[in-house]
């Protein structure tokens, strides 16, 4: 298929300045036991290309899923039509032309997803679902898997040709406890636990026998004080920390947030170009990294959807600001050295600077003397509110489960801990940064951005960190 | 759809007619379709930043064999022969599947429902000509950034009984806003809809974006972390709206203890007797059918006099929960929610509020205690401080944190009488087709935090 397309490519490509055709498909299977009662699966066959022209000082795309020639010609002659009116006022025209590569990605995938059979996923979900039939106080169950099998091709009319592969797989398992008036949710997947990878994620995430402690913990929450609230340290488990690094310092570091394309809807940053290279923007602990290259990462690649080859690099190194999240065309308008992001959703979008892999570097501390360090606080997990301003500078986030810390030691529950801060203060509290042995590497499917809208999916990973003078209280 | 088809519909019927008849004995075939031809530009500091458009042709297909079912969403090239080939290779794949997959009780399948055909035609924009006025409409030392998103939005419904739906609207929307370049976060946002670009209204728009940026050239009014007296006009009540939606109204969220409003339906709260919201899809953009191809009525009551009035129920949840459905999508997510509006005026805001916070837009809620209806966000782009019923000065970018049980209860001073129609600009997939009918509120007491 792939030699038919590219052979039409050929014949099809415009005499323009610069033409690129970018294939993306995404194939589906979601299946989803609730209350014991499978819902009716799903499949999924999303496939269609993007073309760009760059001719004469303007620049405009097209996307359809007519891959015939005479498809992809009337998908050119539209994205040159879009050249044509964007003449003279094209930002895209004026960035520097990606230099032709050759290559290709192939993520893992130990226990490839096609090779079980449905009913045998189906009798381990059942299995997890019904695991969770804990108590009477549970009153909603859900087991469920989805795996995308992700592959695109990149030509352009310079001879680049990029092709990658890879499968994700998301589980994801949800209990409801309800009592008097309250309802407690606990979760173990589905939003921090994308991974590249066939059916042994599901292996790794939710083994049998694990869904019953999900249920366990909703209901030990109904009975649990709530949160307190004081201004005190907090540790934070790794499935809180990917939204602490995805909110409050990924989007303020993508680039074409700081240059102003988002500003009508995903919003600005408080980072401003000329903070790069010297802004403390955590303290010494503070070490993050763009990791493209991290095996199983839900965002691993080696080329973004620009063609620009991918690399591990340093964005904050002993809490000083080095490098924004930006691909060749914002690093071009901007000046500030970037990364290889630049990633569409999926075949009808265009590519902009997303996150991709973004890491917090582990540190030196075992878990025990990250707590033990703590005289009087609160342990977090499992993110499940989240909101930040437009400049991502205030933040609110929420956790499903939290344990009192006192005199160094893990205490009692507590119910609905939230805290809110200040992303230009907060990371400059951070106290302790776990060893690799508190590391978890985690992602997220649901990362939205962009006019038009994109969903994409990042991958983070994490140790559990500690952090000093948080704002920290419960529910109503 | 290609230019080189006769049309979408004819392509549509054509597939629908191809998918059907290769079924075998005991199989159903529903086909759900969701079509665009979009443009869109979107544009920074006079400049497009990225111009294209969108040609998209995603089918669902779900084969049923008694109560067993599964489905799969394809995209097609809307060239009949080839897509035909498609599907038919689709079906194979579920009629493959269906047999491993056990009985689902809760299946509730389309009979009887109307065929139905809707078409709201606009005249075309000319992409270029909105660009020339939009992007050079910036005011001295401002810049205009946003999205322009227009063109065919598609949906339509057939099944292997007989059933046909066919839907579709043109549809122009443009979402902007106008930013100071002296002084970050002080900006205006405007978006303007219909079936077609109306420059006329666009230069009223942008004469009011003109006369906000002059007040949000003032000094800014610091406003400390506390309680404060608020007008939320119908954009900021929107994105309260977003959040009560996200569960709030559906009724498996509300059995299974996950609605935001569960004290209210368990008679712990309430709103303020002048509060009545229902889904009214009468007219709206959306589509009348859902993508199982249940009609959905004209109304469906959700609050009314403050209390609960209904729920938007999906067939699944029928059969669950032994309700008579509403023609709710399997999200129970409302998409053409109304609030009737109350009796202060527009010319009485200001005056009604008198001293106290004008916030145009809210952004970013989540909630910080579910069950508690309570919420946390921020204030963005034209804020206000407002004293002695005059506008003095703008208000750097808040958070608050608050129940809806306050704002549309306890602290609800009045509704505002004019109710704004806020077409939903999301393009997460494809185009929206949601659009939301709010007043706004003024309130006692909302509670900013940080």
């Amino acid at each position: 298929m792939l030699e038919g397309l590219e052979a039409s490519f050929r014949r099809t490509c415009p005499a323009v300045e610069h033409a690129s055709l970018r294939w993306h498909r995404e194939s589906r299977n979601v299946a989803h036991v609730r209350n014991d009662v499978l819902e009716p699966w799903m499949r999924g066959d999303e496939a269609g290309v993007l073309v760009t022209v760059r001719d004469g000082g303007g620049a405009g795309y097209a996307a359809t899923s007519d891959l015939s020639d005479a498809g992809l010609a009337e998908a050119f002659r539209r994205a040159q039509g879009w050249a044509a009116r964007t003449r003279g006022r094209s930002i895209q025209a004026e960035v520097p032309l990606p230099t032709p590569v050759e290559g290709s990605y192939e993520g893992p995938a130990e226990q490839p997803f096609t090779r079980v059979a449905p009913a045998e996923l189906i009798d381990r979900l059942r299995q997890s679902c019904a695991e969770m039939t804990v108590d009477p106080s549970i009153v909603d169950r859900h087991a469920s898997l989805e795996h995308v099998d992700v592959e695109t091709l990149l030509l352009d009319s310079a001879g680049m040709r990029v092709h990658q592969r890879y499968e994700v797989t998301i589980p994801f398992a949800v209990a409801v406890a309800h009592v008097a008036g309250d309802s407690q949710v606990r979760t173990l997947g589905g939003r921090g636990h994308a991974r590249q990878g066939g059916l042994e994620v599901l292996e790794r995430i939710l083994p049998p026998g694990r869904a019953r402690r999900v249920a366990d913990e909703a209901r030990e929450l109904l009975a649990a004080p709530m949160c307190p609230e004081q201004t005190c340290d907090v540790v934070l488990a790794p499935d809180q920390m990917i939204l602490q690094i995805h909110e409050s310092i990924g989007h303020p570091l993508e680039l074409d947030r700081i240059l102003g394309d988002e500003r009508n809807y995903a919003g600005t940053s408080f980072v401003t170009l000329d903070m790069f290279g010297t802004y403390r923007y955590g303290s010494e602990l503070l070490d993050v990294t763009f990791d493209p290259d991290v095996h199983g990462q839900v965002a691993s690649y080696a080329f973004d959807d620009d063609g620009t080859p991918a690399k591990r690099q340093w964005l904050i190194r002993k809490g000083i600001l080095e490098r924004g999240l930006g691909g060749a065309a914002s690093q071009a308008r901007s000046g500030v050295p970037g990364v290889a992001n630049a990633r569409a959703c999926a075949w009808n979008r265009p590519p902009i600077d997303r996150m991709a892999n973004l890491n917090l570097e582990p540190g030196t501390s075992s878990f025990d003397e990250l707590v033990g360090a703590v005289e009087d606080g609160v342990y977090m997990e499992t993110n499940c509110s989240w909101s930040i301003d437009d400049a991502r500078n205030k933040f609110q986030f929420g956790c499903e489960m939290g344990r009192r810390i006192r005199d160094g030691k893990l205490a009692e529950l507590v119910r609905k801990p939230n805290y809110r801060g200040i992303s230009a203060t907060f990371w400059r509290n951070l106290a302790g940064v776990g060893d690799a042995s508190t590391r978890e590497v985690l992602g997220t499917p649901n990362c939205g951005k962009g006019e038009p809208n994109q969903m994409v999916r990042v991958g983070h990973a994490s140790p559990a960190c500690h952090f000093r003078d948080i704002a920290v209280f419960g529910g109503a | 759809m290609s230019d080189r088809t006769d049309s979408a519909r004819t392509w549509w019927e054509g597939l629908a007619r191809a998918a059907f008849s290769g079924l075998q004995a005991g199989e159903r075939l529903d086909v759900y379709y969701a079509g665009e031809s979009s443009d869109f530009a979107r544009f920074n500091a006079g400049r497009v930043r990225q111009g294209g458009t969108v040609e998209q042709n995603r089918v669902s297909l779900s084969l049923s064999c008694g109560a067993r079912q599964a489905s799969s969403a394809i995209d097609l090239a809307g060239q009949l022969d080839a897509d035909t080939l498609r599907v038919r290779q689709e079906v194979a794949a579920l009629r493959a599947l269906v047999p491993a997959l056990p009985e689902d009780p809760w299946l509730l399948l389309a009979d009887g429902e109307p065929d139905t055909v809707r078409e709201v035609t606009g005249r075309p924009d000319d992409p270029g000509d909105v660009l020339d006025l939009v992007v050079g409409s910036a005011p001295a030392g401002a810049d205009v950034v946003g999205i322009y998103a227009a063109g065919t939005v598609r949906r339509a419904f057939a099944s292997s009984t007989g059933q046909r739906n066919w839907h579709e609207v043109a549809s122009s929307h443009l979402d902007w806003s106008a930013h100071r370049q002296d002084a970050r976060d002080r900006a205006v946002k405007k978006d303007l809809a219909g079936p077609s670009f109306d420059a006329s209204a666009f230069e009223r728009k942008a004469g009011e974006v003109a006369r906000e940026l002059e007040v949000l050239a003032r000094p800014a009014h610091k406003v400390a972390p506390g309680r404060y007296r608020a007008w939320l006009g119908p954009a900021a009540l929107h994105e309260w709206m977003q959040m009560l939606a996200w569960g709030g109204f559906g009724l498996k969220a509300q059995r299974t203890k996950q609605s935001p409003l569960l004290r209210m339906l368990e008679g712990d709260a309430r709103f303020g007797t002048d509060v009545h919201l229902e889904e009214h899809v009468e007219g709206a953009l959306a589509p009348a059918f859902q993508g199982d191809g249940f009609a959905r009525p004209a109304r469906v009551p959700l609050v009314t006099a403050g209390a609960p009035a209904g729920a938007l129920v999906s067939p699944r949840s029928s059969r669950e929960f032994g309700v008579p459905h509403t023609g709710a999508s399997d999200a129970e997510r409302p998409e053409a929610l109304t609030m009737a509006g109350g009796s202060l005026a527009p010319d009485d805001v200001l005056g009604s509020l008198g001293t106290g916070l004008y916030v145009g837009n809210l952004w970013y809620l989540n909630f910080s205690d579910r069950m508690a209806c309570r919420a946390t966000g921020m204030t963005r782009f034209a804020t206000f401080w407002v004293e002695g019923g005059e506008i003095v000065a703008p208000v750097d970018t808040m958070r608050f944190d608050e129940t809806a049980y306050h704002m549309l209860g306890d602290n609800l001073v009045a509704i505002g009488s004019d109710v704004e129609t806020l077409a939903d600009g999301s393009t997460y997939g494809a185009r929206s087709t949601d659009v939301w009918r709010l007043p706004g509120v003024l309130v006692e007491d909302y509670a900013l935090t940080l």
